[in-house]
């Protein structure tokens, strides 16, 4: 427990002192000294100002958390929070310019994180009363869960306006497109990780079969997107069943091995193929979405209509933009729709018992195979949709955009979520996909914001952001009573 | 209604069966005995299936299922509440319910569930938690009430008293003896509380070693002195 009656301001002086020190140790030669490519000659320079800031921020940091911790978060709170909202303001409203915003995110950052901590503090010390800890991470993901009632469609019809704002312009919608694709693709892999617990490593290869099978079939055989789309989700499904039958016999570590080197085969595969894939060079030209058939050109060809024609507008990029919004948002609303429909049914609620206990369900007389291989080929047949859809948007696909680094930040988008939380994954695509292009300000440092938002959710919710488990049924009209609850059955 | 004949189980080298055969007749109980380490458990796994037989065989009301996958076998009106319990810790009781009504007609379902809240009243009032924060003893319920959820011909529970305080396992072997007289289900029950098991019990078989030592009605057992020897002693023995 900790008391008011905590370490003096000297213990704490010491204590943050130290960290300091250690960390300008660490920092001096990652930080301080940089090699510049000058005239043929590789040059030394020094940045002992970034070094400075940089232990200043851990010093100053590291104190106000032990004082957060020792029972002033109050304090701590409302001057970081002020610090943050005020900085927040200015920046975007402009009132004083500012020399250094790189330098003034960093820290925006650092004290908006400790604000947050601070506030968890205080929302702790107001429940360790009654509950441990673990039970207000309960309690506080059924609390984000009653508001998730709201907060779903409301986030659902601010997704649906978004564009026709005023302030929507071309960058915001084309990173609403980027952050509903990751939102896709991590409630169809919810399907395989989060709920059937299966640990997909490889999620990627069926987002590439999805947008080869995309680009292959509509250059070859010009289909329209509309035609392809089921084709290539059929195709991906199918890439699914191949993959699973093998390797689903396989468990946790074992099974993320082998998925791992499937998502590199199908790149390695992508990438030697020429005659189909074109190898390295990748596909272009393939065929936009059009509007009900018609196309989103500036000029059409003689006796065709063009959209902003048939509307009446002036021709304009942002047309195209978001027509793609809206068909992304549609396919991922029908993913999660999908989804939520599902965990209601026998098969949907026997992937979340494999997840708990694969024993227990064969003794229930659940088919552990097929039940795996439902998920997997449900997971990629969406996998495979949102590759459809990354292909038309592009226009031209090549294996490197399917590496690693893409399944991991789909899986990533699902961990930190809260594995087989719907709105989680929401949460997670807008905070990691579009938190990292909001901070364009910080330049080079943005990787770094990255990198300090995951180990801040790692850190505060090991469980993920949203990792509360909604009961799928519930018997109308039956409450427990609570005088039955007290009498003890006679037996 | 069940015959394991000659049945051999292994664990890579380990013959962990060695041999069994024991019979169970419809509407008994039958109470399978045995210190840790004896194969219970084994037996009662190797009758569902998951590990297979290595030699001889097992029928269930005269169809042969040593080769029959696990599921297809808890589909033929075999249920198991195996050991520790394994109810899903993450889900409702509702929710654990109706996982053990998957193989069942989901048109008898309500039924099915109004007939496991009158054995189990306690399961009602809690059908909204979550089963892992539910105690052992209404785990344990909870384990055989999901059993049940499939309207099984043969039960087979393994050491539902397992943890227990001995007011609960009272109740528990109370409520398996009215499962077997109120339905007629056929109950192959392991125990390690012996005294308790066999007084229950209309038969009984004493496992040693991976084979079948003894057998006989549980009356006899229960009188038998190498039983009392060996799994009575210093026991609750004259409680009741
Ligand atoms: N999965 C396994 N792999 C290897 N050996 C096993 C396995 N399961 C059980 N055994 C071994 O088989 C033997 C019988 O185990 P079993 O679980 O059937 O005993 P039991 O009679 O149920 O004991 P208890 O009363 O302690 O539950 C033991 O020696 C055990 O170590
Ligand atoms: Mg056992």
């Amino acid at each position: 427990m900790t008391g008011h009656a905590g370490p003096s301001l000297k213990e704490n002086l010491k204590d943050a002192g130290a960290m300091a020190l250690a960390s300008a140790a660490l920092a001096l030669p990652l930080v301080g000294f940089l090699t510049v490519d000058r005239a043929q000659t590789i040059v030394l320079e020094y940045r002992f100002g970034e070094l400075l800031y940089a232990v200043a921020v851990i010093f100053v940091g590291r104190l106000l958390l032990l004082l957060a911790n020792q029972g002033h978060s109050p304090a701590v709170l409302v001057a970081t929070g002020a610090f943050s909202v005020l900085w927040a303001a200015n920046a975007f409203l402009g009132i004083v310019a500012i020399t250094w915003p790189a330098l003034g995110w960093l820290t925006w950052i650092v004290f908006s994180v400790i604000a947050l901590r601070a506030w968890f503090f205080m929302y702790q010390a107001g429940r360790r009363v009654k509950q441990d800890a673990s039970d207000v991470a309960e309690r506080a993901g059924t609390v984000i869960y009653r508001l998730g009632k709201y907060l779903g469609p409301a986030l659902a019809a601010f997704a649906l306006v978004m564009p026709l704002m005023p302030f929507a312009d071309q960058r915001m919608v084309d990173l609403g497109i980027l952050v509903l694709t990751y939102i896709m693709l991590g409630w169809g892999l919810n399907v395989v990780v989060g709920l059937a617990g299966l640990l997909d490593l490889g999620y990627v290869a069926f987002y590439a079969v999805g947008a080869y099978s995309y680009a292959i079939i509509s250059l070859n055989w010009g289909l329209n997107f509309w035609e392809t789309l089921p084709l290539a989700g059929a195709m991906a499904a199918t890439f699914g069943i191949l993959l699973g039958f093998p390797v689903l016999r396989l468990r946790g570590d074992y099974l993320a091995i082998v998925t791992l080197g499937f998502g590199e085969m199908i790149r390695l595969i992508l990438l030697n193929w020429d005659e189909l894939t074109n190898g390295p060079k990748g596909m272009g030209g393939i065929a936009r979405p059009s509007f009900f058939g018609m196309p989103f050109t500036a000029a059409p060809p003689e006796g065709v209509t063009a959209v902003h024609q048939f509307f009446g507008l002036n021709f304009a990029p942002i047309h195209r933009v978001i027509w793609l919004y809206y068909i992304i948002l549609a396919m991922a609303l029908l993913t999660n729709w999908f989804t939520l429909r599902i965990r209601q049914l026998p098969i949907g609620r026997a992937w979340e018992a494999l997840r708990e206990d694969e024993i227990a369900c064969r003794a229930l007389g659940i088919n552990p195979t097929n039940t795996k291989l439902t998920a997997f080929a449900i997971g990629a047949m969406f996998g495979g949709f949102a590759g459809s859809f990354f292909a038309t948007r592009q226009g031209f696909i090549s294996p490197e955009s399917f590496n690693f680094l893409e399944s991991a930040i789909i899986l990533a988008v699902v961990v930190l979520g809260g594995m087989g939380s719907q709105i989680g994954v929401v949460v997670a695509s807008v905070v990691l996909i579009g938190g990292p292009e909001w901070f364009r300000d910080l330049e080079a440092y943005r990787m770094v914001a990255f990198g300090a938002l995951m180990v801040a959710i790692m850190v505060w919710r090991p469980q993920g952001l949203l990792a509360h488990r909604e009961p799928t049924i519930h018997l109308r009209g039956r409450q427990p009573a609570p005088a039955v609850a007290a009498r003890a059955p006679a037996r | 209604m069940l015959r394991v004949e000659r049945v051999h189980t292994l664990y890579g080298h380990i013959e962990a069966l060695r041999g069994v055969d024991i019979e169970v007749k419809e509407r008994e109980i039958v109470a399978l005995i045995g210190s840790n380490g004896a194969g219970k458990s084994t037996l009662l796994m190797t009758i569902c299936g998951t590990p297979q037989a290595a030699a001889g065989r097992i029928l269930f009301e005269g169809r042969d299922i040593t080769r029959v996958p696990t599921h297809l076998i808890m589909r033929s009106g075999i249920a198991q509440a195996p050991e520790g319990r394994r109810i899903f810790p993450r889900m409702t009781v509702l929710e654990n319910l109706q996982m053990g009504a998957l193989v069942g007609d989901p048109a008898k379902f309500s039924e099915d569930l109004e007939n496991v809240f009158s054995i189990f009243p306690i399961l009602k009032q809690r059908e909204t938690q979550r089963g892992g924060t539910l105690s052992g003893g209404e785990q344990q319920m909870l384990a055989i009430a999901r059993a049940l959820m499939s309207r099984p011909r043969l039960l087979l529970l393994d050491e539902p008293s397992l943890g227990l305080a001995p007011m609960i396992v009272r109740q528990i072997f109370q409520i398996i003896q009215d499962i077997n007289q109120k339905t007629g289900t056929t109950i192959l029950l392991v125990e390690q509380d012996a005294f308790h098991a066999l007084r229950l019990a209309h038969r009984g078989y004493v496992l040693v070693n991976g084979s079948i030592a003894l057998t006989g009605t549980g009356r006899e057992l229960l009188a038998n002195r190498e039983v009392r020897a060996a799994y009575l002693e210093g026991g609750a023995t004259e409680d009741q």
